[in-house]
């Protein structure tokens, strides 16, 4: 709680510092980009928090944006392929790619680092490769299917809600269900902490693990179809290009600890929208787009030093109260 | 007068919150064999790690030849002569005999490790501990008890004054545990000063000049001389008479709630291993270190499915290729490793006590939180578990409540056999007669006991007939009327035939 509460203080200094200094962050525009934005890396963050929770790691995520996103307009406009058949095809293949990933992972005990990295390589090589490395879009058609991720939900006066934002709603909703109320979410959350006393307990690490991976791909795969649907059309090239990075940095910022065991939905989801503040910070008060990793990286290493920072105090008090306690007694 | 070699003041040393040890005493002079003794969790082996340079202490003192001085490492403790012979051996298996000798000290020539010295050197201190090995022979090639001789080797190499040996024996047959007693005379008679630490009370009777007993983190007493005989350690060991320790009661056994059949274990396939346990009956089973106890208790619950063989519980076949399965059938281990295989050290309380029954007690895939809650105030209060909340992590309890979670997460599950594998193993003396007092308890409910231990006064002292185990297989069964530490040792370590199993019910 006390986690969620320091990120959600640092985003809410940022948004202040960036309103500050510029006129147009608060403006319905930018603020309905920039919600529309976090909704989608959003989507993502909650996959890869969950292989994060369970000590795992997933970069693939920007690729599988890359290959799906170039998959469903090939498959709908050079294809030619009815809608509803394209649309299974790309969720079929973001599951089967976590099936793999998780396959490979569990039974035959593959750093989760290297599955996912050669699966970075070759989800973004593979759609390269389909589409000769020739853009692929809509063109003008699919407007309905578009307004998925283009559309807008009357809200307030001079402000609309981005579409994107019902699926985030319903992904997180789903999502922090099953991970604080179902047995399952607690199943995670030991085997990311200790998988040997979680598979002493009788609990399916292996299969739990499959899932989890599953979850990520398949949440890369629909972040893969709004973001393509947003923009209209995908570069294989650099379609989706450090995804990952963002969607575990947010975690990371949100609380998820990359030793497993550890996370919440709401911070992932506080993480994901301060990553985009940060962006749109740097494209609106700098003149310069480049140094957007450097600014990134270190807001990231600041958020995670004052984070085990306090973590290591908190022990601290704890013990000496533990000793107290034990003296007393 | 010379002052002693060794001698330590009051020595406090406070984990987390628990006092392990609370103002200990001891002196070591030269060409001596002191023995300290005493229950798991009395503090020996802190005390030991203290005097080694692995620990700092928090308070008291520290004297060698008379002079105060702080052990800050290892290498502190080398420089004054005092090398710890570890329980776990502390050897590189890749290496060769020689380079494990000179580990971290390797004499060099041009800045580089002159293998010539290596050799000699090695070849010195292996003929002094009488092991007749190539300083080349590469360690994995070498029995553990001739690795054994190759730590005390590396301790001779560094001009040790003081060896500490940890539960040296534990894994040794009894031709090596009595050459290993020979070479600790011989070492004493050249002057080099030994700290003993063992479970075998028989071996301290044999070697040791003075005993030293530990009881919670105290002194309890100490004997020498002729004063050194059994009875008189254990009852400075438990702090009573041992009748009163062990609140164990025969039980008549019930009909048969385990029945293992043809068992043969990942780790010791060539074995077949076959026994039962009756309701609400208590059965130890013993063995040295590496005898296959744990592995057998694992194959039972499904950690490591067996093999082969028939496993049933209740009647009912079951051989569980997973701990689900085991649960499913009524099975419960509480593992040896507590830390790694029992708790998840950052959950609270509540959590742990629950993981194992979340499935059972589940709501069409939901948590029940008021039923967790209850079994957790359940556990909370039959395992008399000290935590200031149901929420806090285990990892901040001392280590008997974290064995009373263990075992409460355990009995949540309501098993009709009850595995436990080093039950007592680092808990205080309180929790340990928690634990006899709950296994008592749950026999007389009728649950099947299994215990496996390497404490051989808990063996004596809690079991209604004891299976011993030798290299991966059943070696014989004592009845409670046949027990003693000798039988017991006997089959152990495989100097005997092995005895007839006694016919199954």
């Amino acid at each position: 709680m006390k986690k969620i509460l320091g990120i959600f203080g640092l985003l809410m200094a940022v948004c202040l510092l960036t309103a500050l200094a510029s006129d147009s962050f608060l403006s319905a525009y930018n603020l309905e980009n920039l919600v529309r934005r976090s909704a989608l890396f959003g989507i993502l963050s909650i996959g890869v928090a969950f292989v994060i929770i369970t000590g795992g790691i997933d970069l693939s995520i920007g690729s599988v944006v890359c290959l799906v996103g170039c998959t469903l307009p090939w498959l709908l406009t050079v294809q030619h392929w009815p809608l509803p058949l394209a649309l299974l095809a790309v969720t079929g293949l973001s599951l089967l790619i976590g099936l793999i990933h998780g396959l490979l992972i569990t039974k035959l005990r593959i750093q989760p680092f290297i599955v996912t990295l050669c699966g970075l390589l070759l989800y973004r090589g593979i759609a390269r490769g389909f589409t000769h490395d020739q853009t692929v879009g809509f063109g003008s058609g699919f407007k309905e299917l578009r307004s998925l991720a283009t559309g807008k939900i009357p809200f307030l006066p001079g402000f609309d809600l981005p579409a994107p934002v019902l699926f985030l709603a319903v992904v997180a909703v789903v999502a922090a269900v099953f991970l604080n109320r179902s047995i399952y979410g607690r199943y995670l959350l030991a085997l990311g902490r200790n998988p040997q006393a979680a598979k002493y307990s009788g609990i399916a690490t292996d299969r739990m693990t499959l899932v989890a991976y599953v979850l990520s791909s398949t949440l890369a795969g629909l972040g893969g179809v709004l973001f393509v649907l947003d923009v209209n059309s995908a570069q294989p090239v650099d379609f989706g290009n450090f995804y990952e990075l963002y969607a575990i940095a947010a975690a990371v910022l949100g609380g998820c600890s990359l030793r497993g065991g550890e996370g919440g939905i709401v911070g992932v989801l506080i993480g994901a929208t301060l990553m985009q503040v940060l962006r749109n910070m740097i494209t609106l008060v700098t003149t310069h787009n480049n140094v957007e990793f450097a600014i990134i990286g270190a807001v990231i290493l600041i958020g995670v030093i004052a984070d085990e920072l306090a973590r290591r105090v908190g022990a601290r008090r704890r013990a000496a109260k533990a000793l107290q306690a034990a003296t007393s007694a | 007068m010379r002052p002693p070699l060794l001698e330590v003041r009051q020595l406090v040393k406070t984990f987390a919150g628990v006092r392990a040890l609370r103002g200990v005493s001891l002196t070591l002079g030269h060409g001596e064999v002191l023995a300290v003794i005493g229950e798991n969790g009395a503090g020996k082996s802190t005390l030991m790690k203290i005097l080694a340079g692995v620990q700092p202490f928090d308070a008291g003192e520290l004297l060698v030849d008379g002079v105060p001085c702080v052990m800050r490492s290892v290498q502190d403790a080398m420089g004054h002569g005092i090398a710890l012979i570890h329980q776990e051996l502390n050897l590189a298996e890749t290496l060769d005999v020689g380079a494990n000798i000179f580990l971290g000290r390797e004499p060099t020539r041009w800045g580089l490790i002159d293998s010539r010295r290596v050799t000699e050197g090695a070849r010195r201190v292996l003929e002094q501990v009488g092991l007749r090995v190539d300083p080349a022979t590469p360690l994995s090639e070498l029995t553990i008890g001739q690795q054994q001789l190759v730590e005390i080797a590396k301790a001779l190499s560094i001009q040790a004054r003081v060896l500490i040996m940890d539960e040296p024996t534990s894994s040794l047959s009894v031709h090596e545990a009595e050459a290993l007693l020979g070479l600790i005379r011989e070492l004493r008679s050249k002057g080099v000063s030994v700290v003993y630490i063992s479970h075998r009370l028989g071996e301290v009777e044999a070697v040791a000049d003075r005993v030293e007993v530990l009881r919670d983190g105290e002194n309890a007493g100490s004997l020498s001389g002729a004063g050194i005989v059994r009875s008189e350690m254990v009852r400075l060991m438990v702090g009573r008479e041992l009748s009163q320790f062990y609140p164990h009661q025969p039980h008549g056994r019930g009909e048969v709630a385990l029945r293992v059949q043809g068992l043969r274990t990942a780790s010791n396939p060539r074995h077949v291993v076959g026994f039962e346990v009756g309701a609400g009956e208590i059965v130890g089973l013993a063995g040295l270190v590496g005898a296959g106890r744990t592995e057998l208790l694992e194959a039972v619950f499904g950690v490591v499915p067996a093999l082969a063989g028939e496993i049933e519980v209740g009647g009912v076949r079951v051989t569980p290729r997973s701990p689900a399965e085991g649960i499913a059938a009524g099975v419960a281990l509480v593992p040896e490793d507590r830390k790694h295989h029992g708790l998840v050290l950052e959950m609270g309380v509540r959590e742990n006590v629950s993981l194992a029954s979340l499935n059972r007690d589940q709501r069409a895939g939901f948590l029940n939180r008021n039923r967790e809650n209850e079994l957790c105030s359940e556990m909370i209060g039959a395992m008399r578990i000290k935590t200031p909340n149901p929420d806090q992590p285990v990892q901040f309890l001392s280590g008997g409540n974290q064995q009373k979670v263990v075992i409460g997460k355990w009995l949540a599950t309501r098993p009709r056999v009850l595995l436990l594998d080093e039950p007592t193993r680092g808990v205080d003396i309180g929790a340990k007669q928690e634990i006899y007092r709950l296994m008592e308890e749950l026999a007389a409910q009728g649950v099947a006991i299994l215990f496996a231990s390497s404490e051989m006064e808990e063996i004596l002292g809690m079991s209604d007939r004891v299976l011993v185990m030798h290299e991966g297989r059943l070696s014989g069964e004592l009845a409670r009327e046949a027990l003693s530490e000798e039988a017991i040792m006997a089959l152990a370590t495989g100097s005997v035939a092995s005895v007839q199993m006694s016919e199954a019910v």
